[in-house]
């Protein structure tokens, strides 16, 4: 039997330090919400984090390349807009089905337009996908300047209400997500892709695509991005050109809570896809301690600095004592 | 690829000449009157003045390296403004001691930042974007819905207006050649300086250079909060108002004007003139735009395409197989 060594568990598996803090945070959220596994709050909470796992599962695999994607937000509102405006609250499901398919590939060729500039041109990742979040949101507000338009709502309740074998869609939806990296995680694109983020010239000296790593890891972040805008217009079942800004930040501290190191060639998706539902718990708790509405946003903020803060304390604690 | 040999600051400033003699031909332009078209440069580097003071903690975050950005400085320049309105209250002894507190508070967060980014070793990106939460949920717990205050008559006076009638500079602008010339002094010609850009180049080479590599690092964040502190003051004392969302919009234009000045984001190269010359530009394009009544799509797509040719002109990394 080996002793338990923290350093081995916070090396070996990213993850488990996001999964130790989505415990804790699971078990506050059940002290304040007891029915909170019964079926109908349990696909009610997961139908809301949906679109930030989805968010956060693609902004790690550009992480993990050892890039940053902060046009995600612009990406969720031009598919939102889309939708929004091109199916309208009447049309049907025909229609639907055929501008989901639009969306994604307006999804990957923006994913494509951010790798070509980072991949080929060489552009630093943060600056060039900042910019290109500008170009999206403004292509979104080209498309919907006010908000408003929508998604019919008997389109939108399958969405909302589906919960095959008394599961919520979203848990479908993740193991599906989760399976498909495992695969992608044991191809030889796998290997690459944790090759370039760990050291990008190294990896261009053992005749790694680098180039072409690199951009499909912004692809894959455009894909991902356009089916969580899918998802948060089904759950809001309307349209606003700003509904993704704020999922940029959350994506990328997503990332980060679930142990994807911001320098790439570290961590996995799944940490990541624990984060965002970690996040999503502590707004959970935030709204059901009833705490003045005043603080917040301070108490929100001083919880994800504290978790974010926690494993480096640990360590420095650690080394203190040895 | 052959590269261009023109330095950025000096094709930052060529572009904005070149657009704003351009911008003389619009129907509103200046046409062919020479004095509304000093006013209207006038006016502009007056309006740049802000983002190049806030932009000149990011320029020095930056240059540090190690992914150094600070995200927090939008939030950072909205609590020293409230703090500086509250603090003055319309009287004018008072101002020395609000400008005090504005730079305290400023290094105190920014500090804060250093603690986190090389004690926890947390990424820059995410501890700056935390502290930016808690930041702005304090802003909301001061704030409380509305503040009561006032900006002293000498605040406006000293910033907002006029050196004298015969020499019609704005003192914001004079403010900022003196900021300049300390900034230069500061990298250039002090053991700080040569610290910070030898830090950004390499730490461990730097470190074993007899760097002290930590104390350093702590100073950078907290000088660069100090200065965000700063800007802050000036903002306040140009607007006379306060709210919420007065610093946000300064914070990605700060690290735009960087980029477009060709401080490197990767670290270790860079200058304070790129920096304002990127100010004056990213002010100068947002003010035509606005002039030319493009509505709010077209000028967010226009902005982000102008950033993304800058970088592409300048902002390429090393290739791969050089």
């Amino acid at each position: 039997m080996k002793r338990f060594s923290w350093d081995e568990m916070m090396n070996r598996y990213p993850a488990f330090f996001a999964i130790l803090l989505l415990v804790v945070a699971l078990i506050i959220n059940l002290i304040l919400q007891p029915n909170m596994f019964a079926r109908d709050t349990l696909n009610s909470n997961m139908r809301v984090f949906l679109p930030m796992i989805l968010l956060a599962a693609g902004q790690a695999v550009v992480i993990l390349g050892g890039g940053i994607d902060i046009s995600v937000g612009g990406i969720v509102s031009i598919v939102n807009t889309i939708l929004a405006t091109q199916v309208g609250l009447n049309g049907s499901p025909e229609k639907m089905w055929a501008y989901v398919l639009v969306s994604l590939a307006a999804g990957i060729l923006a994913g494509a337009i951010n790798g070509f500039f980072i991949a080929f041109l060489r552009l630093q990742p943060i600056i060039t996908t900042y910019a290109t979040s500008f170009l999206y949101v403004g292509f979104a507000l080209f498309i919907l300047p006010n908000p408003g338009g929508g998604i019919p709502a008997d389109i939108a309740n399958v969405y909302r209400n589906t919960t095959p074998l008394g599961l919520p869609l979203a848990f479908y939806v993740i193991a599906v997500v989760l399976v498909i990296w495992m695969y992608i995680r044991s191809t030889r694109f796998g290997n690459y892709l944790y090759a370039v983020g760990g050291n990008a010239e190294a990896a261009y000296e053992t005749a790694v695509p680098v180039t072409w790593v690199l951009f499909s890891t912004y692809v894959v972040s455009g894909f991902m991005a356009a089916l969580a805008g899918i998802a948060i217009t089904m759950l809001s079942g309307s349209g606003n050109a700003e509904i993704g800004v704020p999922m940029t930040l959350t994506s990328i501290t997503a990332v980060v809570i679930g142990g994807t190191a911001l320098s790439g060639g570290v961590g996995g998706v799944a940490g990541p896809v624990v984060g965002a539902i970690t996040l999503g718990i502590i707004q959970n708790i935030i709204s059901f301690s009833r705490i003045d509405t005043w603080w917040e946003t301070f108490v929100k903020a001083t919880i994800i600095v504290v978790a974010l803060a926690a494993p480096g304390m640990i360590n420095l604690l650690r080394r203190k004592k040895l | 690829m052959r590269r261009l040999s023109i330095s950025p600051p000096v094709a930052a400033i060529l572009l904005a000449i070149i657009l704003f003699l351009l911008s003389g031909f619009l129907p509103n332009g200046f046409g062919n009157d020479i004095n509304v078209a000093i006013a209207q440069a006038t006016n502009i580097v007056r309006l740049a003045v802000f983002l190049g003071v806030i932009a000149a903690g990011q320029t020095l975050v930056i240059i540090s390296g190690f992914e150094g950005i600070d995200l927090s400085a939008g939030s950072v320049v909205t609590l020293t403004a409230i703090l500086t309105y509250v603090t003055v209250k319309g009287e004018d002894d008072k101002v020395l001691l609000a400008l005090l507190i504005s730079l305290a508070v400023g290094a105190l967060i920014g500090f804060v930042n250093g603690l986190g980014i090389t004690f926890l070793k947390i990424s820059p990106f995410v501890m700056t974007l935390g502290m930016s939460g808690v930041v702005t949920g304090l802003i909301i717990i001061i704030n409380h819905g509305n503040v009561s205050g006032k900006v002293a008559p000498i605040m406006t006076r000293l910033i907002a207006r006029p050196f004298s009638s015969s020499i019609p500079i704005p003192n914001a602008i004079i403010i900022w050649i003196i900021f300049g010339i300390l900034m230069w002094l500061l990298l250039e010609r002090t053991t700080f300086g040569k610290h910070l850009f030898a830090i950004g180049v390499n730490r461990v080479t730097a470190k074993l250079s007899g760097v002290n590599v930590t104390a350093t690092n702590l100073a950078v964040y907290s000088l660069a909060g100090a200065l965000a502190g700063f800007g802050g003051f000036l903002v306040v004392g140009n607007t006379g108002v306060v709210f919420i969302a007065l610093g946000q919009p300064f914070l990605f234009p700060s690290i735009a004007a960087v980029a477009v000045g060709g401080t490197l984001l990767s670290g270790g190269k860079g200058s304070y003139w790129g920096t304002m010359a990127g100010a004056i530009v990213l002010t100068l394009i947002t003010s035509l735009l606005t002039t030319m009544q493009m509505p709010d799509s077209v000028r967010r797509m226009v902005l982000g395409a102008t950033l993304l040719v800058m970088i592409s002109i300048y902002g390429r990394q090393r290739g791969f197989r050089q």
